[in-house]
């Protein structure tokens, strides 16, 4: 079986004017992902993990190294290169992301919000609002808070929330940015679960755990980042 | 088949005169739009960026960016002093400042629709706002009074506008109630394409939401697509796919809004994320 993700020799760095400075997050990355295994990224704070994963979602312009993606129809492109139209429909049909952090409209009931991928894949209301139902219900969220607007809840209800969002809609290959972090152990084995049907649905999943256990529990594959080494600014002197 | 509904190539304008050095003396290096030379305002110049079917783009700036003038020029409310546009409609290929004045009136009535920041200049404060939505359904040659009452009355309902209201003036809604009978106008012809100007600037938080959420289910709905034209970031984030960032009449930036947010390239857009609240 063929991988749906290859990074090679990925690079990021950030070019700030303000201060003329140039930041390296991660370099030199290199990983796979296959059909229903997870590769865990591991590594101390400021190892450039997340970015690592913004870079493939495209949210991070790569600075250097290719990641190749192959589609559904087999096809494969370098995401560092896709144009932004390309992006938009990979995130639409192919590639999912689960950050930490719940960011949805205000006003919205956290079954809609739950439901916002399907539906904006195609999914008519009523049957995307049920599957809704079905993913809170197997996160515990309990039913009363269903018609909630998240905004109010606590934090490991929004991050249930986000997580249901983030695997409804059974992606090809999943980004999971820490998305247990703020789950008691309960629902953590809850998700964990969920984790595993979708390895059994052939999910390719790229994730970062700040747990070791759960690496342990769920990871097939890790890939360890090392920080990175700040290399001084020589354009600095001639500047400043 | 492409999924393209609107190419825009080289878009210019400029206020004033003009000379051979208005281009060349103004613009995010020069730090101003007006040239030195003659006193000519350079709005907007050499604007380019397709818009797919059913998408949202954003277009941020600030005040004199020229973000406002590239729609408005679109929705023909001025004319370019350069550039082109197309337009693909069901197979039809309209070259839009090609046109003459009643093919562009037809396709603003028709096919575009356009809300702005000032509900004074969208909506007509003679007539009620019924009224307001039948005038646009007759312009479009829609021409049977139950069918534009029943269509003016669903649209409203659809954008949670009370019905009892229906027959009265615009002048006596709320600010965010007078956004929805224009954005209630702007889809009775259920256009494919429609300019969004700061529509939801200067209501209060609760309302800014429910509009923004009203935006989003409509063009989930009609697949509308739309270009939004804002200064908030925020509103960015929650609406556009891909965005524009633009500052003396110049795109300076464009990308996915994500992308624009949390990696912006362009030193512009990093002190106005960095400044964002």
């Amino acid at each position: 079986m063929q991988p749906v993700l290859i990074v090679e020799g990925l690079a990021k760095d950030f070019f700030l004017h303000e201060q003329r400075e140039t930041i390296p997050s991660c370099s030199n990355v290199c990983l796979e992902s296959r059909e229903g295994k997870l590769t865990a990224i591991v590594g101390p704070t400021g190892a450039g993990k997340s970015s690592v994963l913004k870079c493939i979602y495209r949210t991070y312009l790569p600075s250097t190294g290719r990641i190749m993606f192959r589609n559904k129809a087999g096809h494969v492109m370098d995401l560092a290169h896709a144009d932004e139209h390309q992006m938009l429909r990979l995130r639409q049909r192919e590639i999912g992301f689960v950050t930490q952090f719940l960011n949805c409209l205000p006003r919205k009931s956290a079954l809609d919000v739950v439901a916002e991928p399907l539906v904006a894949s195609g999914v008519n209301r009523t049957a995307a609002r049920t599957s809704a139902g079905e993913m809170l219900a197997r996160l515990a969220v309990p039913e009363r808070l269903w018609c909630v607007p998240p905004a109010t809840f606590s934090g490991g209800e929004k991050q249930r929330v986000n997580l249901a969002r983030g695997l409804i809609s059974r992606p090809r290959l999943l980004l999971l940015d820490e998305p247990t972090a703020s789950l008691d152990p309960g629902t953590t084995d809850l998700a964990v679960k969920l984790i595993e049907t979708l390895k059994e649905d052939g999910v390719a999943m790229i994730a970062i755990f700040h747990q070791p256990d759960l690496v342990r529990r769920l990871a097939d594959d890790v890939v360890e980042l090392a920080p990175p080494v700040l290399v001084k600014d020589y354009n600095k002197e001639c500047l400043s | 088949m492409s999924n393209r509904i609107l190419e825009v190539r080289g878009l210019s304008r400029i206020y004033g005169n003009g000379c051979p050095l208005c281009v060349e003396s103004t613009g995010p290096e020069n730090d101003t739009n007006i040239c030195p030379h003659c006193s000519s305002v350079v709005a907007v110049h050499g604007v380019s960026f397709d818009l797919f079917r059913g998408e949202i783009l954003g277009i941020i700036g600030e005040s004199g960016s020229g973000k406002s003038s590239t729609v408005k020029m679109l929705y023909f409310d001025d004319a370019p002093t350069e550039g082109e546009a197309i337009f693909f409609d069901n197979g039809d290929r309209h070259e839009l400042f090609q046109q003459n004045a009643a093919q562009q009136r037809s396709l603003r009535n028709k096919r575009f629709g356009m809300v702005y920041q000032n509900p004074h200049l969208g909506l007509n404060f003679q007539v009620s706002a019924g009224g307001n939505i039948a005038e646009r359904l007759l312009m479009s040659d829609v021409a049977h009074y139950g069918e534009i009452r029943r269509r003016a009355s669903e649209l409203l309902l659809r954008t949670e506008v009370l019905p009892e209201r229906m027959d009265q003036n615009p002048k006596t809604f709320s600010g965010g109630m007078q956004q929805r009978v224009q954005i209630a106008k702007a889809l009775v012809t259920r256009p494919p394409l429609l300019f969004l100007d700061e529509v939801t600037t200067g209501l209060d938080l609760s309302v800014q939401a429910a509009i923004l959420d009203l935006i989003l289910e409509i063009q989930q709905e009609l697949d509308t697509a739309m270009i939004v034209v804002t200064h908030d970031l925020g509103v960015i984030r929650l609406l556009a796919g891909r965005t524009l960032v633009m500052k003396y009449g110049r795109v300076i930036e464009a990308g996915l809004t994500d992308q624009i947010l949390e990696d912006p390239q362009h030193a512009y857009t990093q002190r106005l994320v960095a400044s964002n609240l």
